[in-house]
């Protein structure tokens, strides 16, 4: 009986080995575990993770190759829905979506999907070593991506199948987005995203890095140059900030700015390269989410000795992924749940050496079906801390609505698009992934970007709008 | 790769560098910067942009040889390469037609405030340049900017050249002369600063132009922010010009020192890479 062979398990680091380091920390399934993992899968004749999957991938068709000891043919099935799959094994929420419908879930554990996909794409990357497929066909237009993050590239990746020729156009000197400069090396190495784009380069896309599209050149300047429609693909990235009394003060970061430092100039190796970072000594990170986790575990790893998790609710209402909860406890982060901060304090020259804090319990529920935190009165404390991170969400980048006409936004000031078909108020100008949703998964983003270009090709098929 | 035309120093710690980068050349506005890194290894630094030739594709840059990236700028030669430059970014220069200019520039602000003073000159205005610096032979593009100006200043600290007296002396007597609808400082942050506190009483809307730590450039990282007004602001995206009267100079001189223990660490350690350079050459 299937159900009878348990949910092999990913070997990983310890958190011992994993202090003082950026190595990745599950290690991968040997072949012969990826074959029995995979024959957990009952092959259902309907099958409920597929719905569960934000680009729907086949997700029986790769297994059961996989099981047949295919593993050239599940990348094949993998690779005709998703464009990264060596990056959505590694950081897609399975728990949330595609695991969450397996029918096995109900009585037993759910096949280990995303571990699985992550196999066959790493297989695929360092046995294979495949050769850029073939595009169907070749079209004669050009299409201007803007934004090199998982939205984009899965459009770009669609789009160069398709046959368009295709143009990234990314503001920093690194392609991918939050995969580079958010997403730290120990939860997703830098070279499996390169590997990924290096694909989409050797399909014919090309990429015009430090370039800041609205800046300069506009959106209407690329529809007027050569470009048949445009995709905005900027994502969020504007920090929020708690707006409170001394978040200025030297030592206090956004999520963003410190993982930036860390991940995309890698100041984790300061002084060999160049970018520094402050490497505290008790370091408090605010939010709850899987950037929270993430700049926790980065501190932890460049030295702290105390590292505070600072969340206003409780752990149940934590948005971060299961998994990432779960590191950061190994690792010995110190979550204060129920806490939230009140203001910065600082010394004479400037520098963070403080951060008041109230406890909070949880009252009725709000608009968000959460319970909604509430102040003890008279819970004031003090947390000792010389580096404070704020990882508490991210707004939409406002430079490509600014700088273009006719574009519809949000009140929230991200781009109005159809849900359908990522279209804009503006013709030929489609968008997706957190500049329309706002911060939200990679694999929904690259969800978007699919949409996009199925329904760019459309538009530049019919010219119907 | 952006190729190098030329790289010299003008003064000891004073670099000017010449650079390929056809894009920048042809879309950037007076007030705007750009980010570059050297190379892998490299910080992005931003840098304002002094110069630029549209038919050669060519910008230049000033910068002041004061951590590890400017001090490996200073090392690099006619044909070497930058790795990354990305730019125009930040807001454009407001310039117009206001009356008469106040263009002030302290030590390497002069470079900044090259192409604005000629920009506020093309509008229309009267254009007054005061030039300070420490001394006569840490003064640059006087020659440039006497070319503009319907009348340029210069003030050395230690009196080596010009009027031996602050910026603000100057504007004081040019206050005192004549009426001076808009100010534009440009340089040390005191200097700034102190500009703007003369300024505020008579009101004369005054643009600063602030040279925060930052990452990206694009509003993404947040580590350059101000406080302009009471509010928070990203230099990057909102600025880097704004209103004087409403900057908060403390927070910025403050927030300019972030890394000042981590730039000793890395220099001492190019400071002796680059020793072993110049044994070589």
């Amino acid at each position: 009986m299937k159900d009878r062979i348990p949910r092999q398990k990913m070997p990983e680091l310890t958190p011992a080995e994993r202090k003082n380091n950026f190595n990745e920390i599950p290690l991968g399934y040997s072949k012969e575990t990826a074959m029995l993992e995979a024959s957990r899968c009952i092959q259902c004749k309907k099958p409920a993770c597929v719905g569960g999957c934000p680009v729907n991938v086949d997700i029986p068709g790769f297994i059961k190759e996989i099981t047949d000891g295919n593993f050239s043919g599940a990348f094949a099935v993998l690779k005709k829905t998703n464009t990264l799959p060596a990056v959505c094994g590694r950081v897609c929420p399975q728990e949330s979506q595609c695991e969450a419908q397996c029918i096995l879930g109900k009585k037993f554990e759910p096949v280990a999907i995303g571990k699985l996909e992550r196999f066959v794409a790493d297989y695929e990357r360092e046995v294979e070593n495949a050769a850029a497929r073939e595009a169907d066909g070749k079209k004669d237009k050009k299409v201007a991506i803007i934004g090199a993050g998982p939205a984009g590239l899965t459009a770009a990746g669609d789009l160069a199948q398709r046959g368009y020729a295709v143009t990234i156009f990314e503001a920093l000197h690194s392609p991918g987005g939050v995969l580079v400069y958010g997403i730290p090396q120990f939860r997703l190495p830098k070279e499996i995203v390169h590997y990924e784009i290096e694909a989409l380069k050797k399909r014919g896309v090309e990429l015009v890095l430090n370039r800041v599209v609205g800046m300069s050149q506009t959106v209407d300047d690329l529809l007027d140059r050569d470009y048949h429609a445009v995709f905005v693909g900027t994502g969020a990235g504007l920090p929020l900030f708690l707006n409170i009394a001394g978040e200025n003060l030297k030592g206090v970061y956004s999520a963003n700015e410190y993982l930036t430092r860390a991940n995309l100039m890698k100041a984790y190796k300061f002084p060999e390269y160049d970018t520094p970072i402050i490497r505290g000594k008790n370091i408090a990170v605010f939010g709850g989410g899987n950037v929270a986790m993430d700049a926790a575990r980065v501190a932890n790893r460049l030295g702290a000795e105390n590292v505070y998790l600072v969340y206003r609710r409780s752990r149940d209402e934590m948005p971060a992924r299961l998994e990432e909860i779960h590191h950061a406890d190994e690792e010995g982060i110190n979550f204060q749940l129920l806490t939230n901060p009140v203001r910065f304090l600082g010394d004479e020259s400037g520098n963070l050496k403080g951060v008041e804090c109230l406890r909070m319990e949880l009252g009725e529920p709000d608009e968000s079906g959460r319970r909604r935190p509430v102040t003890v009165k008279g819970s004031e404390f003090i947390i000792d801390i010389d580096v404070a991170i704020i990882a508490i969400g991210n707004a939409p980048n406002p430079i490509i609505q600014k700088s273009t006409v006719g574009l519809d936004t949000t009140k929230w000031g991200t781009i109005v698009a159809d849900n359908t078909t990522m279209k804009t108020s503006k013709k030929g100008v489609f968008a997706g992934g957190d500049i329309v949703s706002g911060a939200a998964t990679v694999i929904e983003a690259m969800g978007a970007g699919r949409k996009a270009a199925a329904a760019i090709d459309e538009f530049c098929t019919t010219g119907a709008w | 790769m952006h190729t190098i035309h030329s790289n010299d120093l003008v003064q000891p710690t004073l670099g000017r560098m010449v650079v390929d980068a056809p894009y920048v050349a042809e879309y950037r506005k007076a007030g705007q910067f750009i980010i570059l890194r050297i190379d892998e290894f490299g910080e992005r630094i931003p840098l304002t942009i002094a110069d630029a030739d549209k038919d050669k594709g060519t910008i230049t840059l000033y910068y002041q040889i004061v951590g590890v990236t400017t001090r490996k700028m200073s090392l690099l030669k006619k044909g070497d390469h930058l790795q990354d430059i990305a730019g125009p970014l930040g807001h454009p220069t407001d310039v117009k037609r206001y009356g008469t200019v106040a263009c002030i520039g302290g030590g390497i602000g002069i470079a900044p405030l090259y192409p604005i003073s000629r920009a506020m000159k093309e509008a229309g205005n009267r254009v007054v340049n005061i030039l300070g610096a420490r001394s006569k032979d840490l003064l640059i593009l006087e020659d440039e900017l006497r070319a503009i100006g319907d009348e340029t200043i210069v003030c050395t600290d230690d009196g080596s050249y010009g009027k031996k007296d602050f910026v603000t002396g100057a504007l004081r007597d040019l206050m005192a002369k004549e009426k001076v609808d808009i100010v534009v400082a440009i340089g040390p942050v005191p200097m700034m600063k102190a500009v703007s506190d003369m300024t505020r009483e008579p009101a004369i809307r005054t643009f600063v132009s602030l040279n925060s730590i930052m990452v990206d450039g694009t509003g993404m990282c947040g580590g350059c922010r101000v406080t302009v007004g009471g509010g928070t602001k990203f230099t990057c995206v909102d600025g880097p010009e704004f209103n004087g009267h409403e900057v908060d100079f403390g927070e910025l001189v403050s927030r300019l020192g972030t890394y000042r223990g981590e730039e000793r660490v890395s220099d001492e350690k190019h400071k002796h890479a680059c020793r072993i350079g110049l044994d070589r050459n």
